[in-house]
C-alpha cells in the first residue's frame, strides 16, 4: 500500500493555510478599513472562489500559471515549470481556501469596537504594534476558526488540483484524487481505506475546533476578553 | 496652552463648521447627538479628517488644508477619553494603563504605571481585566491611560452617559480634581448642561454643525444668544413676540403683554423665560402677574413641573402656555389654593432674542 497520497495531502494543506492565513488577513484588514467605491467589487472577487466551481478556478489558474500564461511565462523564463509539479497542488488549494480564512478574518475584524483602535492610535502606538496587540488578539477566536475551516477546505480540494496538478502518483496525488482514480480503476477496497481516512481526519479537525471554541468561550466569561 | 480650531467637514446631514481657540481651563461642548460635538473631537485627534481649515496645538501645526499637513494620530499627543472608555479588554488595568509606554524602559515604565494607578486611586486593581471593573473604575483607568502620554489637550467625550445617576454627582467631583492638577486645555463634549455648567470654564453651543454661542459659561446661561444657545442650556418656555415699546413686548404665543427689564429692539422675535424663574404673585408684584390654570402635571421625586395655560382653563388637557418648575414642598403649598393661581414673570429675568 502507497501512503503517498496522505502526507502529499498533508503537506499541501498545511502549506495552503500557512499561505491563506496571513494572504487572508491581510486582505480582510484592508477591506475591513478600506472605505472606496470598489469595496464591494473587490468583496466579492475575494469570495468568488468559494462559490465558483473548482474546475472553473482550476481553468483560471491553468490559464494564469500555463506555459503562455502571464506567471507561467516569467516562471517559464527562469526554468520553473509550475503546472503538474508539487506547488501546483498548493496553488489550487490556496485558491479554494482563501475565501473561507478572508471572510471569518474580516467578519472577526468588524466585530471589534473601533474605538479601541482609534484609542491605541492616540496613545502614539505604531499601526503595526496595534495590529498584532489589539487587533488580533481580539479577533484571534474568529481568525483560529478561519484557518480550521481553510484547512479542512484545502484539505477536500479536488476538481482545481486536477485541472493544474494532474493525478502523477508520489508527486500530486492527493487522497481526493487518489479516491476517484481507485474508484475509477475499480480499487474500491482502496477507495473505501481513503474516504474512511479523509472522513476521521476531517472529523478530527472538527471537534477539535469545537472544544477550542468552547474553551475560548469559557475563558472569556472568566476573565472578561469581550 | 493653547488651541486653535478652525475646521469644516461635510457630513450626512450638516456641514460642520466650527471655529474657537482656547487657552486653559475646561471648554465645554454642548449640543444635542447629532449636532457635531464628537466629530469635533475627533478631528482635533486625528481619527476623522477635516475637509478644511487648521487645527493648532501649542505652536504645533496638527492639520493644514492650505499647506496639506495632516499630522498623523499618533504624533499629535492628544489625551481622549471615550465615551464607551475603549479599555482594551485583552488587556489588565496594568497593561491597558502601560500601553502608550513601550518604547520606555522597564524600570521606568513601571514608575510611570504606578505614578498613574496612585493618581487614579487604582490601587490593588492592577491585575484586573476591564469586565471585572465598575463603570466609574474603568473610567479612571482610561483616564490614566489617556494621561501616560503626557498631553497637551484632553478630549472628553460624554465620560459620564455610560454611568448611573449616583455616580456621576460623585465622578463629577473627582474628574473635576483631577482637571485641576492637569495643565493643558480641556475639551468636554456633553449633551447635558447641568455637567457642562459644573465642569466648564468656557462653553461652545453646538447646534447643526455650527456654533450657536461661544464664551463664558455663566454669561451663556445667563444671556443665551439664541434661541438654540437657550433651548441647549435648558430654558423651556418660549414665544413670538412682538415690539410695543422699549420695554414693553407682546408675547403672542402666550397671549400677554410682557413688561422687560432689558431694552427691547424692533427687531426683537423671540422671548423666553426659564421654568425655574417663575414666581408665585405676591402682593407686592404690580407688574407682569397673570393669571392661570395647571394643564397637567409631572411629578418628580424632589421637583415638579407645572404646565400651566394662562388667561382661560384649557379644556383640552395636552395644550399648555408655559412649563413652571417649583420644589415639592412648594407644590403642596400651592396644591391647594383657589384657582387661578396668580404667577409673576420676573422682567430682569426675561430673555429676549432678535431677529437674525
Amino acid at each position: 500500500m502507497d501512503y503517498s497520497p496522505l502526507w502529499i495531502s498533508i503537506n499541501t494543506s498545511l502549506c495552503a493555510t500557512l499561505i491563506t492565513f496571513f494572504l487572508g488577513i491581510a486582505a480582510a484588514w484592508f477591506l475591513a478599513w478600506y472605505r472606496g467605491r470598489l469595496k464591494g467589487v473587490i468583496d466579492s472577487i475575494f469570495t468568488l472562489p468559494m462559490v465558483l466551481p473548482p474546475t472553473v478556478v482550476g481553468f483560471m489558474l491553468l490559464v494564469i500559471f500555463g506555459r503562455y500564461g502571464p506567471v507561467g511565462k516569467i516562471l517559464n523564463y527562469v526554468g520553473i515549470q509550475i503546472i503538474f509539479s508539487w506547488p501546483a497542488t498548493v496553488i489550487a488549494a490556496t485558491a479554494v481556501a482563501f475565501p473561507m480564512m478572508y471572510k471569518t478574518a474580516k467578519g472577526a475584524f468588524e466585530q471589534i469596537d473601533r474605538n479601541l483602535i482609534y484609542a491605541a492610535r492616540t496613545l502614539g502606538v505604531s499601526e503595526w504594534r496595534i495590529f498584532w496587540k489589539v487587533t488580533v488578539p481580539l479577533a484571534w477566536p474568529g481568525i483560529a476558526a478561519g484557518s480550521v475551516l481553510s484547512f479542512a477546505r484545502a484539505l477536500g480540494e479536488f476538481g482545481a488540483t486536477l485541472m493544474i496538478a494532474g493525478n502523477i502518483p508520489g508527486k500530486t496525488q492527493t487522497i481526493p484524487i487518489a479516491i476517484f482514480f481507485s474508484a475509477q480503476g475499480g480499487e474500491m477496497d482502496k477507495a473505501i481505506l481513503w474516504v474512511v481516512l479523509i472522513f476521521v481526519i476531517s472529523l478530527i479537525v472538527m471537534i477539535l475546533m469545537n472544544h477550542w471554541n468552547e474553551y475560548q468561550r469559557k475563558k472569556i466569561m472568566s476573565t472578561g476578553r469581550q | 496652552m493653547e488651541l486653535f480650531v478652525d475646521i469644516k467637514k461635510k457630513l450626512s446631514g450638516f456641514t460642520l463648521d466650527v471655529s474657537f481657540e482656547t487657552k486653559k481651563g475646561v471648554l465645554g461642548l454642548l449640543g444635542a447627538s447629532g449636532s457635531g460635538k464628537s466629530m469635533t473631537l475627533k478631528c482635533i485627534a486625528g481619527i476623522e479628517k477635516p475637509d478644511k481649515g487648521r487645527i493648532i496645538l501649542n505652536d504645533r501645526v496638527l492639520f493644514d488644508s492650505d499647506k496639506g499637513i495632516n499630522m498623523p494620530c499618533r504624533l499629535r499627543k492628544v489625551g481622549y477619553l471615550f465615551q464607551n472608555y475603549a479599555l482594551f479588554p485583552n488587556m489588565t488595568v496594568e497593561e491597558n494603563i502601560g500601553f502608550a509606554l513601550n518604547d520606555r524602559h522597564k524600570e521606568e515604565r513601571k514608575r510611570i504605571v504606578r505614578e498613574k494607578i496612585e493618581m487614579m486611586r487604582l490601587e490593588g486593581l492592577e491585575k484586573r481585566y476591564p469586565s471585572q471593573l465598575s463603570g466609574g473604575q474603568q473610567q479612571r483607568v482610561a483616564l490614566a491611560r489617556a494621561l501616560t502620554i503626557e498631553p497637551e489637550v484632553l478630549l472628553l467625550d460624554e465620560p459620564f452617559s455610560a454611568l448611573d445617576d449616583h455616580l456621576r454627582a460623585f465622578l463629577t467631583k473627582q474628574l473635576i480634581d483631577t482637571l485641576s492638577d492637569y495643565k493643558g486645555v480641556t475639551l468636554f463634549v456633553t449633551h447635558n448642561m447641568e455637567e457642562a455648567y459644573k465642569i466648564c470654564d468656557g462653553l461652545m453651543v453646538l447646534k447643526g454643525g455650527s456654533a450657536e454661542a461661544l464664551g463664558d459659561t455663566i454669561n451663556i446661561f445667563e444671556r443665551p444668544p439664541t434661541v438654540a444657545a437657550a433651548q441647549l442650556t435648558g430654558c423651556k418656555n418660549f414665544s413670538k413676540a412682538r415690539y410695543l415699546s422699549q420695554n414693553e413686548l407682546m408675547a403672542d404665543d402666550w397671549g400677554i403683554k410682557l413688561v422687560t427689564g432689558e431694552i427691547i429692539s424692533k427687531n426683537i422675535d423671540t422671548v423666553g423665560i426659564r421654568a425655574n424663574y417663575i414666581k408665585e404673585a405676591s402682593e407686592t408684584n404690580s407688574e407682569n402677574v397673570f393669571p392661570c390654570w395647571p394643564s397637567f402635571v409631572s411629578e418628580g421625586p424632589f421637583r415638579v413641573t407645572i404646565y400651566l395655560s394662562i388667561g382661560k382653563k384649557k379644556t383640552n388637557s395636552e395644550k399648555y402656555h408655559l412649563q413652571w418648575e417649583i420644589s415639592k414642598e412648594k407644590w403642596f403649598h400651592i396644591k391647594d389654593t383657589p384657582l387661578p393661581w396668580k404667577i409673576y414673570l420676573n422682567p430682569e429675568k426675561i430673555m429676549l432674542f432678535d431677529k437674525g
